[in-house]
């Protein structure tokens, strides 16, 4: 049965049904409710919450809990992110899976409370020190940010890698109708995980880290690539875009496709690896693409322009419409796709 | 009567310690500890980041190796799941009480039941022998290199002090390494702190200051009398936070 849900309780919700055992965190606007909302559900469930004093104890207390087989999250916002890094970069490293919830507020520093999308390049491209990727997904809904969290347990221990959900302020805030699945638990011990018997990690020598994690990363980037196709088998110009802008990108794609205008959408869910293959199988005659973002001078127009390069042998003009720390409204997106096709909009790549 | 001398298991690899350095010498009364406590097969060692990452490489039992300054909030984490696990911390001073000031004291604060070893050689050893908060007044180091000066690096940290005087902890104490007596003191000190937690007593301490002849540059057997005429008047030795119902003299 769908119930109405905030987005930040349903994350800790999602979580839970999804078989979290130990969280720790720290408050900041505008994912707070996530741990307000575990603070006292995870203990009715005999569970383990913790208050750290810091995002950096916090993401090294998910480090040890992981280590000895707890199923561990941790989340913040933007700069709260920032200060996880290291930790985030130490869990890839030792192959130690965990979950990390980013609830984006706008811009560099304090910024501002703004939903926004401006931590994209540094979440998909590992984010901390080193060569090293986390699997990121950005649901667009309350629903799909729960189905995501559902699954992200089982997904970071099949890597043994972390995995990020890559929410929004204003998905965090509203309200919407939302089914939470059963309750499912791992259910076995993780072999490798650290019980004090001086057991086998399953870890590679150091002079094999470079070879064993190159391989781990190409195996996500086979195997987890996944996106949303709307109305692209016959577009003339392709939208693209993620999270809460993608809805708004999706209502204008169907008032042009009313209008008999030739357009569509690729929604990308899995933001690193990125869904290349959502690009190779467009139909020839494409004459280009739109990424629609809520960032500053465009982030998730680089990872399109070089999708696009893969996909294509001709150099199809990719653009960008990036509406800072404010949703783009269907109007706004129609207006620039018109100023577009007119050739007045200059291209990104 | 000839005595066989038995190495601890966990210390069958040898050391990868520098000539006269303390660590050796600790690494084997934790590991004699351990054993004689039936724990060698269920402790996880955080090891921090210094000169101790040489213990990945030697130390028989599990460890993991965490982020620098990070080992008592992934000593926190640990201990959530493996409750029944011996979970040790081991630091040196750079480690626990400057980068990892925040962490050790706020795993004091809340008591968690884990053991924190924190070796005081009085400067950065692993990275060539940097000024740390435990440096001693006018001690010359890479990067106070006329001697510091506490009018403006400030005086040398005593976190077990702190920590004693503030926290409600189980146990907290400090030993030293420079004679065969304070090796024995040190080794009862380990005991303790072991035994505190595995009795569910709450955060245990033990300091233990330790020869760096190396970054000192002076001679093995001159880092025994360094460590004790110019490190020990600085941090007094024994017992700072006994634990509860037991009076050990």
């Amino acid at each position: 049965m769908k119930e109405m849900w905030k987005g930040n309780h349903a994350i800790a919700e999602g979580a839970l049904r999804g078989g979290l055992q130990f969280y720790s965190g720290y408050p900041i606007t505008p994912q707070t409710e996530v741990m307000e909302f575990l603070s006292f559900r995870m203990p009715e469930l005999g569970r383990h919450f913790v208050q750290a004093e810091n995002e950096i104890a916090a993401i090294n207390m998910v480090f040890g809990a992981s280590a000895t087989g707890l199923r561990s999250m941790t989340g913040s916002s933007g700069p709260g992110i920032s200060l996880k890094q290291e930790g985030i970069s130490y869990l890839s490293y030792n192959d130690l899976p965990a979950v990390i919830v980013n609830v984006q507020r706008w811009g560099a520093a304090l910024g501002t409370l703004d939903s926004s999308q401006t931590d994209y390049l540094r979440d998909t491209r590992g984010g901390g020190h080193g060569d090293y990727r986390i699997i990121v997904w950005a649901p667009n809904s309350i629903q799909e940010t729960v189905d995501l969290l559902y699954e992200a347990f089982e997904k970071a221990e099949e890597y043994r890698n972390p995995v990020e959900i890559y929410s929004e302020a204003a998905l965090g805030q509203m309200m919407e109708p939302c089914e939470m699945p059963e309750f499912k638990e791992r259910g076995y011990d993780l072999e490798w995980s650290w019980d004090g018997t001086d057991r086998d990690h399953e870890r590679v020598d150091m002079d094999q880290k470079p070879i064993h994690h190159t391989a781990k990363f190409k195996k996500i980037i086979e195997n987890e690539q996944r996106w949303e196709s709307i109305n692209t088998e016959d577009a003339e110009y392709v939208f693209v875009a993620l999270g809460l802008p993608s809805r708004v990108a999706r209502d204008a794609v169907k008032r042009l496709r009313s209008d008999g205008e030739k357009v569509g959408l690729i929604r990308p869910i899995a933001i690193w690896p990125y869904p290349k293959k959502a690009f190779e199988e467009l139909p020839e005659g494409i004459r280009g693409f739109l990424s629609i973002e809520t960032t500053d001078m465009g982030q998730h127009v680089e990872d399109v322009a070089l999708a696009v390069k893969k996909g294509f042998k001709t150099n199809i003009p990719v653009y960008v419409h990036a509406t800072n720390q404010k949703m783009p409204k269907v109007k706004e997106v129609i207006e620039v796709y018109r100023q577009l096709k007119a050739g007045n909009l200059k291209e990104a790549f | 009567m000839a005595v066989a001398r038995k190495i601890p298991k966990i210390m069958e690899e040898p050391t990868a310690f520098c000539a006269g350095c303390g660590h050796g010498i600790l690494n084997r009364l934790i590991a004699e500890v351990l054993e004689e406590k039936g724990q060698e097969k269920n402790h996880i060692l955080i090891l921090g980041v210094g000169c101790n990452c040489n213990m990945n490489f030697t130390w028989g039992g599990d460890k993991l190796q965490c982020a620098h300054g990070r080992a008592t909030s992934v000593a926190r984490g640990a201990k959530t799941g493996r409750p029944d696990t011996l979970i040790i911390s081991y630091q040196g001073d750079g480690d626990a009480y400057v980068i990892g000031l925040s962490d050790t004291i706020n795993t004091a604060y809340v008591n968690t039941n884990v053991t924190t070893f924190a070796v005081n050689n009085t400067n950065y050893a692993m990275t060539g022998g940097q000024m740390s908060w435990t440096t001693i007044p006018g001690q010359h180091t890479t990067t106070s290199a006329s001697g510091r000066d506490c009018e403006s690096t400030g005086n040398p940290i005593k976190v077990p002090e702190i920590i004693a005087q503030n926290f409600d902890v189980a146990y907290v104490a400090r030993g030293s390494l420079h004679s065969a007596k304070e090796i024995n003191k040190t080794k009862k000190y380990v005991r303790n702190a072991i035994e505190a937690q595995l009795n569910g007593e709450g955060f245990s301490l033990v300091e233990v200051l330790a020869q760096c002849p190396t970054n000192w540059k002076v001679s093995t057997v001159d880092a025994n009398e360094w460590l004790k005429d110019k490190v020990v008047p600085i941090y007094p030795l024994g017992e700072f936070k006994k634990r509860e119902g037991r009076d050990d003299k």
